[in-house]
């Protein structure tokens, strides 16, 4: 077949769902750092987000499975540990699908903006962390719902 | 070129800290008295867990006996281990946890810190990557300690008896050798005793908030950095972090 071009790659690369949050892709995680051919070898430059996320050797599986589904042969995955992640990366497709998922979406001033299930503005924090690395837990006080916040780092 | 015998003890001295205290905290999984901090200890275990994979697969590259992460954590003996022996104590209650959590972060954000510019590329990455998570997990453990030393009459009372327990194991933090001067010499990492004071300033501030006393006493003990001599705790943490590799060798996932 024909080499297709970065711009495919990504392409597919943004239909490959985040394991621990299906509604974003990996894309929209802004994990995916780079995509280049060397010859005939594909690139993929991949950054962890948390140190320790559980889901980072999943994520690599679905990647290598999602581009050799299409036809890549020739395929290395790096990781890229520098510069180091940051939620600012995250697109704002993900952001929008994150709330209407029920996930607050980070914001910059480090806590959420509104309740993703009623959009009130009256919110506290239960605690800084959640179920996954990525997340801390809030509580809305208009509608009584805990959610998640994806964490501001 | 630096020496590359005493960065490979660097290494091993950064994750064998991560290591061991991950480990400490993941045995609170399930057994915290809420579930919030359930969770929360969980998550900072397993930022320390990362954190570690990336020092000890390091380490192993440096050594260049192809030694991976996982064989350097699992393969090794407890006098091979070069932790401080802060991170092996026991956990004690939930507040000793806490006060010995906030005691690392607070070493561990000064010292990702200065590591940040180290001359080396690799570890500088490793921190700027660990040095984010730090300072998550030092907000919290830092008000955590407020909040429980500045408690109850009960929680103060504990939070009191952790520091005085724990304190004589700061100063292991800030000690220095051979290795230490290697690495200052090659622009890799700081000199251990250049971080007390900015140490001793965030700490007290925080502890002083916590309504907390500082011990006066400087005796410090000392042994696990250089691997001198473990407290008898680390053994029994190993055979239960071990136990797999022990019990069945060379088994894998």
């Amino acid at each position: 077949m024909d080499q297709p071009t970065v711009d495919t790659i990504w392409d597919w690369l943004d239909q490959v769902p985040d394991p621990e949050i299906p509604v974003i892709s990996l894309v929209d995680l802004g994990i995916i750092r780079d995509v280049r051919w060397e010859g005939d070898m594909l690139n993929v430059a991949v950054t962890p987000t948390y140190s320790g996320c559980p889901a980072t050797s999943i994520i690599n599986i679905d990647i290598e499975t999602a581009l050799r589904d299409r036809g890549i042969e020739k395929l290395t995955l790096t990781q890229q540990l520098s510069p180091p992640w940051t939620t600012d990366w995250l697109t704002e497709k993900g952001k929008a699908k994150l709330e209407e998922y029920g996930i607050a979406p980070p914001s910059p001033k480090g806590e959420p903006d509104r309740c993703p299930n009623c959009g009130g503005h009256d919110l506290e924090r239960t605690s800084q962390f959640g179920s996954t690395p990525c997340k801390a837990l809030w509580r809305c006080r208009d509608c009584l719902e805990p959610f998640d916040y994806f964490k501001c780092i | 070129m630096a020496d590359q015998k005493a960065l490979f003890e660097f290494l091993l001295r950064m994750g064998d800290n991560s290591l061991i205290l991950g480990h400490r905290v993941s045995e609170w999984c399930g057994l915290s008295p809420v579930l919030e901090e359930d969770i929360a200890l969980a998550n900072t275990a397993l930022d320390l867990i990362g954190q570690t994979q990336f020092w000890l697969g390091l380490a192993g590259e440096v050594e260049g006996k192809a030694r991976s992460a996982d064989d350097l954590a699992f393969l090794r003996d407890a006098w091979d281990f070069r932790n401080v022996l802060l991170v092996e104590l026991p956990n004690g209650d939930f507040g000793q946890t806490l006060m010995r959590q906030f005691l690392y972060d607070a070493w561990s954000s000064i010292m990702l810190g200065r590591l940040m510019t180290s001359s080396d590329a690799r570890v500088a990455e490793i921190a700027a990557k660990a040095s984010k998570e730090v300072a998550y997990h030092v907000e919290r453990s830092g008000d955590t300690v407020v909040g429980l030393g500045d408690g109850t009459e009960e929680s103060h009372k504990r939070m009191q008896a952790a520091l005085d327990y724990l304190w004589p194991y700061v100063g292991e933090m800030f000690d220095g050798d051979e290795v230490d001067a290697a690495m200052v010499a090659a622009g890799i990492a700081p000199d251990p005793a250049g971080l007390r004071e900015e140490y001793d300033a965030f700490v007290g501030k925080v502890l002083n908030q916590a309504t907390l006393t500082v011990p006066t006493d400087v005796f410090h003990h000392k042994g696990g950095r250089t691997g001198y001599m473990h407290t008898e705790h680390l053994g029994h943490l190993l055979t239960s972090m071990q136990w797999l590799q022990r019990a069945y060798p060379g088994a894998t996932w």
